[in-house]
């Protein structure tokens, strides 16, 4: 589904990403993990298409395509998803216009007719339900004064509303309390069919306890240092970051 | 014999020919008012005189340049003709909405030539201004150039002096009405012509009223408009001013508005600036009994050359008052937004609470906003806030509606929406709050020719 090929990234002139390669495959879960700074939201954000850093090297490649050549939008037609590590708050802008409006943008972009007022309001509720979001937040503006859990249930809302083939969550699990961890992690898990997959990103070993992940990769100062099944995850939540960090400067020295 | 004024007098000369139409027309003009009326436009003229047309060393108008319209030779217009009020007649035919208790002015003035004041339920009048004056000349005495008083705007005066209509609105104690009231302000005419109009609000106590205002150009010659509204809010009453302008580019809107309101009394004005070439809201807010509070708001949205000021003042007369500015604009082009934003506190006016809030958004490198706020508080007790930013669209918004599917056009409509929505959500009136949306939308989409769904169906 994705093949990540060496990508090498930077932000203002800094080296963030510094060869990447991954590949996944329809159906399976990674996680990504690392310490903080190691290049794990800006690679994110650049398979969702923000603009912000540049591609110095590499390919990314989606269901065949050539994803660093779309636009953001044209990514989440075509089935990517990005839940945010700090979503927007939008003020002025309705739950309701700005899901109508992506939903709607997803059908043309399928040739589908826009759905009905009605079957849209219909379809609000049954994902509503099924990610267990306060029916009232959907009536306010985006993100506009949620709480921090609601934010991120929000994301997960809008994950279901739009059903994407490949979503990417970036420390989705991060500021939620154990209650709100398990109804984001079930609602990942009700979305989840055998052709799609998810790269989610982490810090933290609780949620994986509830999103079981296929792959654990590791990524150190914009590289990949390991890979390995969930159990790295559990070793990970163990020993800490430091013997990968002692490893990989170990590697590079050996280099 | 007049005498001939030299001192202090700060006129041009485009300020001397707007002496000279006085002296021109003063016989004609006065000729279908009330003597109250005319008894004001001797002291307005000579008051106009001191100040002159306001020139760039004027503070409040430093930044906009009023000398393409008042140099330009305009047909004069005093009293629209026969031929005027026939074509506003058939505007009136076409008024079929329910939703508002409307009136058709061509020009500013009322041009029916029957039916020229008229009866709303809970006993509301509506009409003419110089009709009225037959009938509610006590009412007209007690309020009618009281509220402009001590104003150092040329430009009120020269409307005191020159204006010859307008409308006149009378709330009895405890009126409510449900639906708000509608006038229509078409501009329209084979010559360019100027324009001046003078209304009065009176809401005596315990009344509710919602009062919009449209204007709208309808044929493309150069126009200029200096109107004048007054308006009295009684003790626990509540009134909304809405002014939709929709205006084409070579035309120039200049209004002063004045609210004079008593104890305990709501007041909101909008000012919804959807269109036009130059435009000039002036917004006076006196606080004049304890517990009164106003909302000041406005929204502009510019392009080309088109230039939008905004200039409030509020005046806390009283303690226990509280006042609150929200203006909003985005600003795309060349076009330029000012925005000036006075609040005043008297020595004894404890317990105030003024706010005041200017946001901008400017979508090109060439667009310009002048933002001033201007608080004086002479009281020790008091909550005062102001703030001003002026930016661009919010990167990181718009990146976020694109990763869901919404296209960088789409994004970037949806959250200048969002953005003027904060204002239009004070409109207390639902329907009236939806077809300003509505109408802002077509704007930012430049798909506005004429007002959506506006009870009358222009051309």
């Amino acid at each position: 589904m994705l093949t990540i090929n060496n990508l090498k990234a930077a932000i203002n002139g800094k080296v963030i990403l510094k060869g990447i390669s991954l590949e996944v495959k329809a159906g399976e879960i990674h996680a990504l993990m690392g310490p903080n700074g190691s290049g794990k939201s800006t690679l994110a954000a650049i398979l969702a298409g923000r603009e912000f850093a540049e591609v110095l090297e590499g390919t990314v490649t989606y269901m065949g395509k050539n994803l660093l050549e779309m636009p953001a939008e044209e990514r989440s037609r075509e089935g990517i998803f990005l839940g945010f590590q700090y979503p927007i708050e939008i003020p002025g802008v309705s739950m309701v216009n700005f899901m109508k409006s992506a939903v709607n943008e997803h059908r043309k972009y399928k040739g589908l007719e826009p759905l009905s007022a009605s079957d849209f309001l219909k379809l609000m509720r049954e994902k509503k339900e099924l990610v267990e979001i306060d029916s009232k937040l959907a009536n306010r503006s985006v993100n506009e004064g949620f709480s921090g859990g609601e934010k991120k249930k929000n994301e997960i809302f809008q994950m279901a509303m739009l059903e994407p083939k490949l979503a990417i969550l970036d420390e989705t699990d991060s500021g939620l309390d154990i209650d709100a961890l398990r109804i984001v992690a079930n609602g990942v898990n009700k979305l989840r069919r055998p052709d799609t997959s998810a790269i989610v990103i982490t810090h933290y070993q609780r949620l994986l306890d509830y999103i079981i992940p296929d792959v654990v990769h590791v990524l150190y100062d914009g590289r990949i240092v390991k890979t390995a099944g969930r159990e790295l995850a559990i070793e990970l939540e163990e020993k800490g970051y430091d013997w990968i960090k002692r490893d990989a400067e170990k590697n590079n020295s050996d280099e | 014999m007049p005498k001939k004024i030299t001192v202090m007098s700060n006129h041009s000369e485009r300020s001397d020919k707007y002496i000279d139409i006085y002296r021109e027309n003063i016989e004609r003009i006065s000729f279908s008012s009330s003597p109250y009326i005319n008894s004001f436009r001797e002291k307005a003229i000579a008051e106009f005189i001191k100040l002159g047309i306001p020139a760039k060393n004027n503070e409040s108008y430093r930044y906009t340049n009023l000398d393409p319209f008042f140099k330009h030779e305009f047909k004069n217009y005093f009293m629209p003709g026969k031929q005027d009020f026939i074509r506003a007649e058939k505007f009136r035919c076409d008024v079929t909405d329910l939703d508002a208790h409307g009136i058709v002015l061509l020009n500013g003035f009322y041009p029916t030539i029957n039916d020229k004041i008229r009866q709303l339920p809970g006993g509301v009048w509506i009409g003419s201004l110089n009709e009225a004056s037959k009938i509610f000349d006590s009412h007209i005495e007690k309020h009618y150039g009281k509220y402009v008083n001590g104003n150092s705007d040329g430009l009120v005066h020269l409307n005191t002096a020159l204006a010859s209509g307008g409308v006149f609105i009378y709330v009895p104690a405890g009126a409510v009405l449900k639906k708000p009231v509608q006038i229509i302000n078409l501009v329209e005419s084979d010559e360019d012509i100027f324009n001046q109009h003078r209304n009065l609000v009176i809401v005596e106590k315990n009344a509710d009223i919602t009062l919009i205002i449209c204007d709208h150009t309808l044929s493309p010659q150069k126009f200029l408009t200096n109107a004048v509204t007054e308006i009295y809010v009684g003790e626990n009453s509540h009134f909304d001013i809405i002014r939709v302008q929709n205006e084409h580019n070579n035309a120039a809107k200049i209004t002063h508005t004045f609210i004079h309101q008593e104890q305990n009394s709501h007041a909101s004005s909008n000012n919804i600036t959807l269109h036009g070439g130059l435009v000039r809201n002036s917004t006076h807010h006196y606080l004049g009994g304890e517990g009164a509070e106003c909302f000041s708001y406005g929204l502009y949205l510019a392009d080309k050359f088109q230039h939008v000021d905004n200039f409030v003042n509020v005046n806390h007369a009283y303690p226990n008052c509280t006042s609150n500015q929200l203006f909003k604009g985005v600003l795309d082009d060349m076009s330029t937004g000012v925005f000036n934003g006075r609040i005043y506190v008297n020595k004894g006016a404890q317990g105030t609470s003024a706010y005041q809030k200017n946001n901008n958004i400017l979508l090109t490198d060439d667009a310009k906003m002048y933002t001033k706020p201007q608080l004086e508080i002479y009281a020790d007790d008091v909550k005062c806030s102001h703030g001003a930013t002026v930016g661009q669209l919010d990167n990181n918004a718009l990146f976020y509606l694109q990763s869901r599917g919404i296209s960088k056009h789409e994004a970037r409509l949806m959250l200048m929406y969002g953005f003027a929505h904060e204002v239009i959500q004070n409109i207390r009136v639902e329907p009236l709050r939806e077809r300003m949306d509505n109408l802002v939308m077509q704007r930012l989409k430049g798909e506005l020719s004429r007002c959506a769904s506006c009870m009358v169906k222009c051309g």
